[in-house]
């Protein structure tokens, strides 16, 4: 069960309705900026969105679940993406991603316990000559070893 | 005062993946350590020239030219200080171990061939005055005093092919949508931007380190087309490019370069960028027409073409970043000065990106006609690791995977046909002897079956079949058998699925168990 949406998340989403209404093909722009604004599409917004887009609530749901980038639930205070594509993988990212899935205790699509990470698979970072790479958040991270990512949910956690 | 006038400029890149090497680690060490010392110096925050090997690259300028210094950490600014770097050309700064001497004499740039690249890493990416004075905006200038048929004719004449992979004649396109509905229909110009082939970063790489260069071509095919709205389809996966997009766009538009009456020519640009939201299927361009209309991304059937009715249901021109961003050099230059490079019916230069397993990675611009064994050992410098390189996958994660009996081919966009290869977006992921091919097999499968759109039956299911078989052979059960079902699956996979998504996953599959079959546990 999704918690219940509080009003000033409820706000929020209504104003951006209210801004992305009349964007040719605003659904996606709209998705993005309720993320950005309260980390994730709670489901219980489907219905505000449908009614402000002239949508069914089908078609909400069905865009939100097709797309990886956006989440129907909140997340970690950061988001540890790990790169799975062949460029890592040729640099050692199988290795690499059992390690940080070890070392955080938990699976992708998963959260510590502390509320600290979310960690995400991801299908390239457009970071290829820098293999291995993984992104906390909105940065990018080169050529990293297990040690490297250990420092840097250290830094992010405390 | 103006920031380039002051006296000594330090150049440290902004490039995300040389920050993502530690590059604005080195820029703060910098300032820091200039600041310590008393020294004035400029700080500018260039683009990369993509020689991600070297990074992070700090450049400072001289009467000669730029003195590179790489890879430069915090720990190495002391000592750079001490050495007098900012006086580079010093005898006491040519001791320093990092000195690499004049950038534009590095042997890896200089044996290249940038014609899109030409200003990446030397300009200031968000500084118009820069692009200005570096060729800026001269491809604009011509076009807006040509017919718009004379405007596709140079494109068609210059022989550019799409740069995201498909390789469709770009001027053949525009005419078509040249040609397409009623007059003053609207019509729209979308740049693809969706890069998601892992090995690959030019878009990103031209959006990051050049982005007025994107700017002035989708103008330019708005000009020529008779679009005045333009989208840019940009994967989420990029935030840097998202705001020095966002940062060139307003300036372009504050400076007339966008907007209503471009430069006093009575066109009309406008352009925005629309954030994707991770489906690599949206590289596809009905895919991408879906998404940007805030579908979700079912790929089309064709016809009709999106030339003919594409983003809600006008004529649209879709183009790759690379595509788009060489119209400018084309028009500036003539279609026969860029048709001069290349073979055969590749003509012009690709930007290859070299990754995965090398030890010098980066961008290459060079002439089609380049062999896969040059850019792998003369510019890649043999594997990272330094073991042997077992396996190299060109084009993306839907690109054949080639052995070394296949390094002599050429790049060029036939010769990979012949070999049931693609050249695609032009990148290059080497994998070294410690490779599992069944398992890159596998994962060819895996991949599709996330990310299949699941408009086609054999791509949606075929893909979880094929894991699973995959699976199988690799537990060692009824090895020959499960591999002919793996071939028989690809088969209906090409034959039955609409785009390349499906068609094509079967190319690394098919090239690991006919290059690599002992991985598979059947003898060659």
């Amino acid at each position: 069960m999704a918690a219940a949406l509080t009003e000033q998340k409820l706000i929020k989403i209504k104003a951006q309705i209210a801004q992305h209404k009349s964007i040719p093909g605003g659904l996606l722009p709209l998705l993005h900026a309720i993320q950005d604004d309260i980390g994730y599409v709670p489901q219980d917004a489907y219905l505000a969105i449908s009614k402000g887009l002239a949508l069914s609530v089908a078609e909400v749901h069905g865009v939100v679940t097709f797309y990886h980038h956006f989440r129907t639930h909140p997340v970690g205070k950061h988001i540890l993406h790990v790169c799975r594509a062949e460029s890592c993988q040729s640099m050692g990212a199988i290795k690499l991603e059992a390690e940080i899935k070890a070392k955080l205790g938990i699976d992708y699509h998963q959260t510590t316990k502390d509320g600290a990470i979310t960690l995400e698979p991801i299908y390239c970072l457009g970071n290829c000559a820098c293999s291995p790479a993984v992104m906390l958040d909105d940065e990018v991270y080169g050529r990293v070893s297990i040690e490297m990512v250990v420092e840097l949910i250290a830094e992010a956690s405390a | 005062m103006f920031i380039q006038d002051l006296p000594i400029k330090v150049f440290v890149p902004r490039d995300s993946s040389a920050i993502s090497l530690g590059a604005d680690r080195t820029a703060k060490a910098i300032a820091a350590e200039a600041a310590k010392r008393g020294v004035e110096i400029a700080l500018i925050r260039n683009g990369s020239r993509g020689i991600y090997w070297l990074e992070p690259m700090v450049e400072v300028a001289t009467e000669k030219g730029r003195v590179a210094f790489a890879p430069v950490q915090p720990k190495d600014v002391a000592s750079l200080f001490d050495a007098a770097f900012l006086n580079a050309l010093s005898d006491k700064a040519k001791t320093h171990p990092l000195n690499l001497g004049l950038t534009e004499e590095l042997i890896w740039l200089k044996k290249q061939q940038r014609l899109t690249f030409a200003r990446a890493g030397i300009i200031d990416p968000v500084s118009l005055n820069d692009y200005l004075a570096h060729d800026g905006y001269k491809g604009l200038q011509t076009a807006l005093k040509m017919t718009d048929a004379d405007i596709v004719k140079t494109v068609t004449d210059s022989g550019l092919r799409g740069r995201g992979g498909a390789a469709f004649p770009t001027g053949i396109k525009w005419n078509t949508v040249l040609g397409a509905g009623a007059s003053g229909i609207q019509k729209y110009i979308v740049c693809n931007a969706d890069e998601g082939d892992s090995g690959t970063y030019s878009d990103r790489m031209i959006m990051e380190n050049d982005p007025f260069v994107l700017i002035e071509g989708m103008t330019i095919a708005g000009v020529a087309v008779g679009a005045t709205i333009g989208y840019i389809y940009l994967r989420s996966e990029y935030p840097h490019a998202l705001n020095t997009l966002n940062q060139a766009i307003a300036t372009a538009e504050k400076a007339g370069y966008l907007g209503k009456n471009i430069q006093g020519s009575n066109k009309d640009f406008h352009l925005e960028v629309r954030r994707a939201a991770g489906a690599y299927i949206c590289g596809e361009e009905t895919s991408l027409i879906e998404s940007l209309e805030g579908k979700r991304g079912l790929v089309r059937f064709k016809p009709p073409l999106p030339a003919i009715e594409g983003l809600f249901g006008k004529p649209t021109v879709v183009n790759n970043v690379i595509s788009l961003a060489t119209i400018p050099i084309i028009l500036q230059k003539g279609g026969q000065y860029y048709a001069d490079f290349g073979m055969g019916r590749s003509r012009g230069t690709l930007p290859i990106q070299l990754a995965g397993n090398l030890k010098q990675t980066g961008l290459v611009e060079l002439a089609f006609g380049v062999t896969l064994r040059e850019l792998l050992y003369d510019f890649g410098g043999g594997s990272f690791t330094g073991k042997p390189i077992r396996a190299v996958q060109v084009g993306g994660p839907l690109g054949a995977f080639l052995p070394e009996s296949q390094f002599d081919i050429k790049i060029d966009y036939e010769e990979f046909i012949k070999i049931n290869g693609v050249v695609g977006h032009g990148g290059i992921v080497a994998f070294d002897d410690t490779v599992d091919m069944a398992k890159m097999a596998r994962y060819a499968f895996e991949f599709c079956a996330i990310e299949s759109c699941g408009k086609c039956t054999p791509c949606r299911i075929g893909a979880v079949r094929g894991v699973e078989t995959i699976d199988k052979i690799i537990a060692g059960k009824d090895i020959i058998k499960n591999i002919a079902l793996v071939r028989d699956l690809s088969d209906t996979m090409m034959s039955g699925s609409l785009c390349a998504m499906g068609g094509m996953t079967p190319f690394p599959v098919l090239s690991a168990l006919n290059y690599f079959g002992e991985d598979f546990g059947i003898s060659q």
